[in-house]
């Protein structure tokens, strides 16, 4: 009798219509202890690395609108020219990956029947090859099915270089070959450790062929079905207003049991942070709200007695003060801040440790990110495996200047130091936006208590990152001592965050600032623990790797974090939606669903 | 009059060629890249924003963009919106209805509030209804649009709980639709009105004023006519022509949309669209926006000139 109930229950779980911790509850009811109940789930089929976002609704639809608040609107709806996060949030409504990650940074599989492992047979051992099973009886929105050549496609489509995909990067490197009508295998050239980016988050998002094959390469952009989505989700194409109004309706058919709840979803773009969380929080006029950089203060104060809250999800986003290891103010064969020079002041290990000991970064935590930032000294936190523990941070001035004194940099009539007729003098450039203004200002005032003048300096976003080789006020270009800004992870695996600052990516003018290594630094070890790991398949070694070049970094302060950043949302009391640092908001937006 | 018309068309001509240009050359020269987000993003190598810019035409010098714009112009071809990888045109028309709803229904208002209102404090000046007039008419536009918004989201959002804040277009018909709609737009038409029927009381209230000391009001009034006969039939129809001259060059604005109001509201307008491109570096856009917008306003003027003579017959062309 029991037997066949526990049956009966692992089939409810493998389907979704139980969810993992709700059988765990019940098998400890019964007496098991929680490892056990997950022992019975794994050997009844259902894999341990997946862990389903708690889902409560028992039937597919009733749960009447779902209203979300965008304050930057999506602009277009094809996941391979989402050129921000909001494009791909846009996209994601309507199109689906293979996978998504969950807030653990596991994946949880949404067109995949299963994650590829090694005991599946998905995954080689020289970790050259994957192979991705597709979930069977999948639908388009138009009815018509999905299959292995859709995903084969989007592989071919996304490579074309005339496509212009913004998406190119993450299918280049490999050939994808259809094995059946629900099998295709990636072939990596390469051994790739972390095989799960090519079909897996934003731009692993799967367009179906029948609608996009003619318009593969120069036409792309003719395309009708660019701006009337036909995807699997669950939820279906209804209208789309760029930059203003996105709105679709509930999928009858799609392919998870009781999802979705919400009959519509409506996504609703334009304004500023502010008054978005005002509308969740305050008035309730929406049940979402995403990207809240917003200062605490006003948060708190917004929630007092409100209609919703905030949410946090940790990812591995960072804020931080990077150092120019190179000359700025010299021009060598007319490059300014060029390889083959050497940075006067920051040259000396002693003024970066001694910068590195004057971000007070409590005070930023307090008066700026609250809850919003965790103060940290590693450049890589997350996802857990990877975080060092062999590092540390401090604020002191008097550490700072005892540190520089010893290096012999005396204070001069002006309390200004100096050394050699060098004056200690930086240049600190950031992009425009309230916090990062305010952190100038705090990094400044220490900065001038321990002798060391620096000057503030601001650039439009737009300028700040363009990849315009004519603009000077380029981060990549990096015309300054000293600047600051966030990078985020946008993936639950180090390897392309932490990449970017091997030797061979240096930004020069040879490669029109395109090189990732905007610090221009350089180190042997460095470059081989990169290069190792890139390789390196033993999960627990490559992660070794990684927090040794994590430690390197902190060693010779490349770079001083300042805050690992929390994406902030806003939302209403009574929704329940499935967030991960490591993924859009949308990413799960399947299992989202309302408390009645 | 129709050789006057022809002239004045052939004239805009040039002046909006240099229009064109100096925004081109403007909107070329500011720094900027529509794929900075990218910049960061480590799962997009900086190649792919380096080939979205040469495939777009960026890297083009500015001459040969300028002459490629204008070519697609002549034919009626507005361009192609890097950020949104569609026609601008189709951009445009979407925003059009919102904004011209909204921002057409906030002229009318200030026209409903200024004309009785200033004509009547014209024709009591220094009475306590026109110093009151007058108080508001200060008040009213020494207060910004972004102020008086948020103020209003305050009180009868966040306090009253009465009205929505976040403008959103949805699609239906029936009363309770058609409500809906004029419930949400009554706060940005509010900010928007009252900002307006401020100034132009003043205005009404001066050109009244100037009109109303006339000889020829005393001796319709020695006639004995009536004081509504006189004031509507013989004064308003003069001191009209200044405010349907600053009527008509208005006109260009309620196609042009409000930048400030339509942001704080949300609305989905031709002013948004503009502040959203600008911020985003989608120069087309910008650019198809602020031309058709010099296009209007010389087209309003040529109209304006055109109404003076018809209120005014002693005005004549040449």
């Amino acid at each position: 009798m029991f037997d066949k109930n526990l049956r009966g229950m692992i089939d409810d779980v493998k389907d979704g219509r139980m969810d993992r911790r709700g059988f765990v509850k019940r098998m400890i009811a019964v007496g098991l202890t929680a490892p056990m109940a997950n022992q019975i789930l794994a050997i009844g089929g259902v894999a341990m690395a997946q862990s389903p976002n708690p889902y409560k609704p028992t039937k597919r639809g009733g749960g009447g609108p779902l209203k979300l608040l965008w304050w930057q609107g999506p602009t277009l709806l094809n996941p391979h020219f989402a050129t921000g996060t909001k494009d791909q949030d846009g996209s994601r409504l309507f199109y689906e990956p293979l996978a998504s990650w969950d807030v653990d940074g596991h994946l949880n599989p949404i067109l995949a029947a299963e994650i590829p492992s090694i005991q599946n047979g998905g995954l080689s051992a020289d970790a050259k090859t994957v192979v991705w099973k597709l979930k069977p009886g999948v639908k388009w929105h138009d009815g018509k099915p999905f299959t292995a050549d859709d995903v084969v496609f989007n592989w071919e489509y996304a490579s074309d270089p005339a496509t212009a995909a913004v998406s190119s990067g993450t299918y280049s490197g490999m050939t994808v070959e259809k094995v059946d009508d629900l099998t295709i295998r990636i072939k990596f050239k390469d051994p790739t450790p972390f095989w799960a980016n090519a079909f897996v988050g934003a731009y692993g998002c799967i367009i179906p062929k029948h609608l996009f094959a003619e318009y593969k390469g120069s036409k792309s952009r003719e395309a009708p079905n660019n701006l009337k989505p036909v995807g699997t989700s669950p939820y279906k194409f209804v209208e789309f207003k760029p930059g203003d109004l996105i709105r679709g309706e509930i999928n009858p058919d799609y392919h998870m049991p009781n999802r979705p709840y919400f009959d519509t979803v409506e996504m609703k773009g334009g304004g500023d942070a502010v008054s978005a969380a005002r509308a969740v929080i305050q008035t309730g006029e929406y049940d979402f709200a995403w990207n809240i950089q917003v200062e605490d203060e006003v948060l708190l104060r917004l929630e007092k007695g409100g209609k919703g809250k905030t949410l946090y999800a940790v990812g591995g986003d960072i804020e931080f003060i990077a150092i120019n290891f190179t000359d700025p103010n010299t021009e060598v064969d007319g490059e300014r801040s060029s390889i083959k020079t050497k940075h006067p002041i920051l040259s000396d290990p002693a003024v970066r440790k001694a910068l590195a000991l004057l971000v007070d970064r409590e005070s930023v935590k307090k008066a700026i990110y609250g809850r919003a930032g965790r103060a940290t000294a590693n450049y890589l936190n997350g996802p857990e495996e990877f975080v060092s523990k062999n590092t540390k941070w401090e604020f002191s001035i008097e550490k700072a200047s005892a540190l520089l004194e010893q290096a012999g940099w005396k204070a001069g009539s002006d309390g200004i130091r100096e050394k050699d007729g060098k004056k200690l003098k930086l240049l600190y450039q950031t992009s425009i936006n309230g916090p990062r203004q305010k952190t100038q200002a705090i990094v400044k005032q220490a900065c001038q208590k321990a002798g060391i003048d620096v000057e503030l300096k601001s650039v439009v976003a737009s300028v700040f990152f363009s990849s315009d080789v004519a603009n000077p006020d380029t981060y990549s270009k990096f015309y300054a001592d000293i600047e600051m800004f966030q990078i985020p992870m946008t993936q639950p695996d180090p390897a392309l965050h932490m990449r970017r600052y091997h030797s061979r990516n240096v930004a020069t003018k040879e490669n029109k600032w395109q090189g990732q290594n905007f610090t221009r630094w350089v180190n042997k070890d460095f470059d081989a623990a990169i290069d190792a790991a890139d390789t390196e398949i033993d999960p627990i070694k490559r992660a070794d790797l990684y927090i040794k070049c994590n430690d390197l970094m902190w060693q010779d302060t490349v770079v001083i974090p300042v805050m690992h950043r929390l994406a902030v949302e806003a939302c209403s009391n009574t929704v329940r939606p499935a967030l991960s640092g490591w993924a859009n908001q949308t990413d799960n937006l399947q299992d989202w669903y309302r408390e009645t | 009059m129709s050789q006057y018309i022809l002239r004045r068309l052939m004239i805009a001509i040039p002046s909006l060629l240099g229009i064109s240009l100096v925004l081109f050359v403007v909107l070329a020269l500011a720094p900027g890249d529509p794929f900075s987000e990218l910049a960061t993003n480590p799962n997009v190598p900086p190649e792919v924003q380096a080939a979205l810019r040469a495939k777009f035409g960026l890297d083009d010098p500015i001459y040969l963009r300028y002459l490629h714009w204008l070519a697609a112009m002549a034919q009626g071809d507005w361009g192609f919106s890097f950020v949104s990888r569609i026609d601008v045109d189709t951009l445009i028309l979407q925003r059009l209805p919102t904004t011209l709803y909204v921002v057409g229904s906030s002229q009318l208002l200030a026209l409903l509030i200024a004309i009785p209102v200033g004509v009547y404090a014209a024709t009591r000046p220094y009475s306590i209804f026109d110093q009151l007039a007058n108080t508001f008419a200060f008040i009213g536009f020494s207060l910004p649009t972004f102020f008086t918004g948020i103020l209003f989201i305050l009180v009868f959002s966040v306090k009253l709980d009465w009205l929505p804040f976040v403008y959103t277009e949805v699609p239906g018909s029936g009363i309770k639709w058609a409500l809906e709609m004029i419930r949400q737009a009554i706060m940005p038409v509010m900010v928007l009105g009252l900002f307006q029927a401020a100034s132009m009381t003043r205005f009404v209230r001066s050109a009244m004023l100037d009109v109303i000391r006339l000889d020829y009001v005393t001796t319709a009034r020695a006639k004995g006519l009536g004081q509504a006969k006189v004031i509507v039939k013989h004064v308003m129809r003069n001191a009209m022509i200044p405010v349907v001259t600053l009527v008509a060059l208005q006109v260009p604005a309620v196609f042009g949309g409000a930048i400030v109001t339509e942001q704080i509201f949300r609305i989905p307008g031709i002013g948004s669209l503009l502040i959203s491109s600008i911020l985003a570096n989608d120069t087309p856009v910008v650019m198809a926006v602020t031309f058709v917008f010099a296009c209007l306003v010389v087209l309003f003027n040529l109209i304006a000139d055109v109404l003076y003579g018809w209120l005014d017959p002693r005005i004549s062309f040449r």
